[in-house]
């Protein structure tokens, strides 16, 4: 049965008529397939909830135990059958490498295979299981990075642009803005691998997620918390991880002459990384730059290609002019700065 | 070329004017003449190519690139230099690059396709950030948050002189200002600049804080019209004579007339008009003379231009701008007499003696459509390049005000680059909406990232790089005044249109109509 008939964009986020479950909604409902743990895909409040053990445990830590009524987990590669029980849409997670627990979620439904992957990457990342391509007759992106412009460098180049400011500037504490689920843990260990192995200071918001990933087995060396530091001066030539609401915040006044970074996508653009007033922008995205996102489509060669949010004109337009079709669903409620 | 690249990228990114000037004085230190001199005048936007231009960068990137996808891409980033950047197609080895006064003369001797053949050369075999550096050389304006007048601060606390004699000299001296910095490290005198043909920076108001009108005593300060043209300088010496713009850009060409029949020598500070036999136009009629590089006999016989003149900072080749504005006003009368140029008018001085009748002044001028209001100057202010505080205002009069509704919105550049953040407004005139101006400043950054939002969820349809939203936002614009227009469709145009107050309340039907704008006429 084609997908437009049991799929579809809703005010809410991607509803499954079939199974009558929700993708990543963006506001209560019964029934959630949740991708990951990022805040605008993963809300409290469900009744009903499906997702990796991770990304369970990322909602619990953010919302609490009783973040929704049933709780149910579901392993990379597993099924479970969803809706009427004799005309089943079947379910299957696999990993998308975007954060720990982010999955895709294939759908199946009368033989129609539709693979919703999230937000997803190509690029190594050690805190989570790479991507996985899947064959599928849909294939739903999201275009978060979708311009030509967008290049993600390895992330090995930009840790050693922040140790060598560090080193250029030995007197000044190294702020650095990271979103607390996924960001800061792959920087943490990307600064490990390059043998950097001081403390890494934290910002109270960063450390229950950090402790989460500790939990799972993702060894990030040691952490300390700036508020257990009572001398900030300590702080100098230091590096310091904070949600990027505090580089401009209070909080940062403290720390001892501060050199304001940042490690997100959106640092390519200069005038992005300046509205911030950051002086050292560090390329580091979880998503797809433009090549990789050509590359995976590519890869997968699905019938037909769905774009969540993000720059989709762009996709779209690329995408038909190599004769693949797709179209854009136009979901909002997916905040492209939020995450990334 | 690399040392000046990274200069930029330092500049750019640092946000304390503390820092940029040592950043600066550090490269100046550590960098040869001419390399410094043509990185000083790139950075003060004294640099020019002929053929090193935005658009011959953009015809080479559209050969590399879907034209649809390079618009996307140029109207999210927001400005050509980074957009090439990065779209650029990567190449895996970078190339030695020549230093920065190499790099140049290349560029200044190349013809058309030689510039093309060496941008090939160099962009293919640059980093991404070396060819933002090389490209912003390019399109001038270098923006990277250090204006031309920071440069000439930071090269006077390079050398430690006064930032006024940086200033006076500057427009007389050409890059790479070998002599400028042979002065300024103590190996040569002050270059002289007698006679020279050359702007000299103008001095600038501000304008008059509420109320503190009634408080002023008169009698210190001079009043005259503050005039709707274009603030511009004449000099004349015997070494030729030039009209410039107040930015010191060269605009004799565009205004012969202005400098025809004026041979006695001198600086005069002035407003460039319409005037016909005495009698000054609007700034419509001076419209259609702005922007043409070299006009036609018969529009400068329609539309003669002149002067009306207001201070005199050279009187014959005596620099008088430490003498008193009274003492400065009497020798431009004096000259002036001597100039016998038709075309030149003297601003009039109002017989203003005590605060009632200044009162009455400024609402007369407030009613006058010839005039944007008052200036106060006082009277034993000196002339002194840029805007000294306490010396000179502008008692402009007031804005008016109409309730428009936001029809189309554009993303911003630069600092606002992918915020939408240039608004198309328009007014009511039987039933459909009127686009009567554009408006992009007025509002809070947190009112920005609301309309950005807003527009972001009310879009209807695109057209190219604007996009037509819900007529549903009503919004007050501010402007300082309203003329009749034949250029616009709804048969007006706004003078400085800005936001005034977002009305996130009003239904747009209860917007303003174009009879209520018309209304708004001064005549």
């Amino acid at each position: 049965m084609q997908a437009d008939k049991w799929l579809q964009p809703r005010d809410n986020g991607l509803y499954c008529i079939a199974a009558d479950y929700y993708i990543d909604p963006t506001s209560e409902v019964a029934n959630a397939l949740i991708t990951h743990g990022h805040a605008d895909h993963a809300m409290g409040g469900h009744h009903n909830v499906v997702a990796t053990v991770p990304t369970i445990a990322i909602m619990q830590t953010r919302y609490g135990e009783e973040m929704a009524q049933t709780v149910q987990a579901l392993d990379y590669g597993a099924s479970i059958k969803l809706g009427d029980p004799d005309d089943p849409v079947s379910c299957t997670f696999y990993p998308a490498g975007h954060i720990l627990g982010s999955a895709q979620i294939l759908l199946s439904y009368r033989g129609t295979r539709v693979v919703i992957s999230g937000d997803y990457k190509r690029q190594p990342d050690p805190t989570c299981s790479p991507f996985e391509a899947i064959d599928c007759d849909v294939f739903i992106t999201e275009a978060t990075f979708a311009l030509p412009v967008f290049k993600h460098p390895p992330i090995e180049q930009e840790c050693e642009k922040l140790l060598h400011s560090l080193a250029l500037f030995p007197e000044r504490c190294h702020l650095v803005g990271v979103y607390a689920l996924g960001k800061c843990q792959r920087m943490i260990l990307g600064l490990r691998s390059l043998g950097y192995h001081q403390p890494i200071y934290l910002h109270g918001a960063q450390r229950r997620l950090c402790d989460l990933y500790q939990d799972h087995g993702i060894d990030l060396g040691q952490l300390t918390d700036v508020a257990d530091v009572s001398d900030k001066s300590e702080l100098a030539g230091q590096i310091v991880l904070a949600p990027p609401s505090a580089l401009s915040d209070r909080w940062s006044r403290s720390l001892p002459e501060v050199r304001k970074a940042m490690a997100s996508g959106w640092m390519q653009i200069r005038a992005r990384a300046h509205q911030r007033q950051v002086e050292l922008p560090l390329v580091v995205s979880d998503h797809c730059d433009w090549q990789a996102l050509l590359t995976t489509i590519n890869e997968i060669n699905p019938g037909e290609v769905w774009i969540t949010h993000g720059r989709e004109d762009a996709l779209l337009h690329q995408l038909t002019t190599q004769g693949v079709k797709a179209r854009a669903l136009s979901l909002i409620g997916y905040d492209e700065d939020a995450t990334d | 070329m690399d040392a000046f690249s990274q200069l930029l990228q330092q500049l750019y990114f640092t946000s304390s004017n503390n820092e940029k000037s040592r950043l600066l004085r550090y490269y100046l230190a550590n960098t040869a003449d001419p390399d410094r001199g043509w990185a000083i005048a790139a950075l003060a936007g004294t640099l020019k190519f002929e053929f090193f231009k935005r658009n011959a960068v953009k015809n080479l990137m559209l050969e590399r690139v879907d034209p649809d996808l390079f618009a996307m891409s140029y109207d999210y980033v927001g400005e050509m230099s980074e957009t090439v950047a990065h779209l650029w197609p990567d190449t895996t080895s970078n190339i030695e690059l020549p230093g920065l006064a190499d790099l140049i003369d290349q560029f200044r001797q190349a013809n058309r396709e030689q510039v093309k053949a060496l941008l090939v050369h160099y962009l293919s075999g640059m980093t991404a950030e070396q060819r933002w550096s090389l490209l912003k050389l390019g399109t001038r304006g270098l923006r990277v948050g250090l204006s031309a007048r920071s440069v000439k601060r930071i090269l006077a606390e390079y050398g430690q002189v006064p930032v006024s004699e940086i200033e006076t000299l500057w427009h007389a001296l050409s890059p790479p200002y070998r002599e400028l910095f042979d002065w300024l490290e103590g190996r040569a005198d002050k270059p002289d600049i007698t006679g020279a043909v050359t702007f000299h920076p103008v001095m600038l108001s501000h304008p008059l804080p509420d109320n503190s009108a009634e408080r002023l005593t008169v009698s210190d300060w001079q009043v005259e019209y503050k005039y709707d043209g274009i603030r511009v300088q004449l000099v004349v010496t015997e070494q030729g004579k030039a009209l410039y713009s107040r930015t010191g850009d060269d605009i004799s060409e565009s205004f012969p007339d202005v400098l025809s029949g004026v041979d006695e020598c001198g600086v005069i500070d002035g407003e460039l008009l319409i005037i016909h036999d005495g009698e000054i136009d609007s700034f419509n009629a001076l419209q259609q003379r702005l922007n043409r590089k070299k006009p036609a006999k018969k529009l400068i016989t329609q539309k003669p231009a002149g002067m009306v003149v207001y201070d005199l900072l050279t009187d014959g080749n005596q620099d008088i701008t430490a003498l008193s504005l009274t003492e400065r006003r009497q020798r431009l009368e004096y000259w002036l007499s001597r100039a016998e140029a038709r075309h030149l008018q003297l601003s009039p001085l109002l017989p203003v003696s005590n605060n009632k009748q200044l009162q009455q002044a400024y609402t007369d001028a407030a009613a006058d459509p010839g005039v944007e209001g008052l200036m106060l100057k006082r009277k034993d202010s000196s002339y002194q390049p840029g805007r000294p505080s306490g010396q000179w205002f502008k008692w402009k009069r007031e804005a008016q005000h109409l309730d428009a509704v936001i029809m189309y919105a554009q993303r911003g550049h630069g600092k606002r680059s992918s915020f939408y953040s240039d608004f198309t407004f328009g007014v009511w005139h039987d039933n459909t909406l009127l686009p009567i101006g554009k408006a992009y400043s007025g509002f809070t950054d947190e009112e920005l990232k609301k309309l950005d939002n807003w527009v972001r969820r009310n879009a209807v349809g695109r057209f190219g790089p604007v996009r037509e939203v819900k007529k549903e936002l009503v919004v007050e614009v501010a402007f300082d005044a309203i003329h009749p227009s034949s250029r616009h469709k709804s048969g007006v145009a706004l003078r400085f249109p800005r936001f005034h107050r977002i009305r996130w309340d009003k239904p747009a039907s209860e917007a303003d109509t174009l009879t209520n704008a018309k209304a708004l006429i001064i005549t």
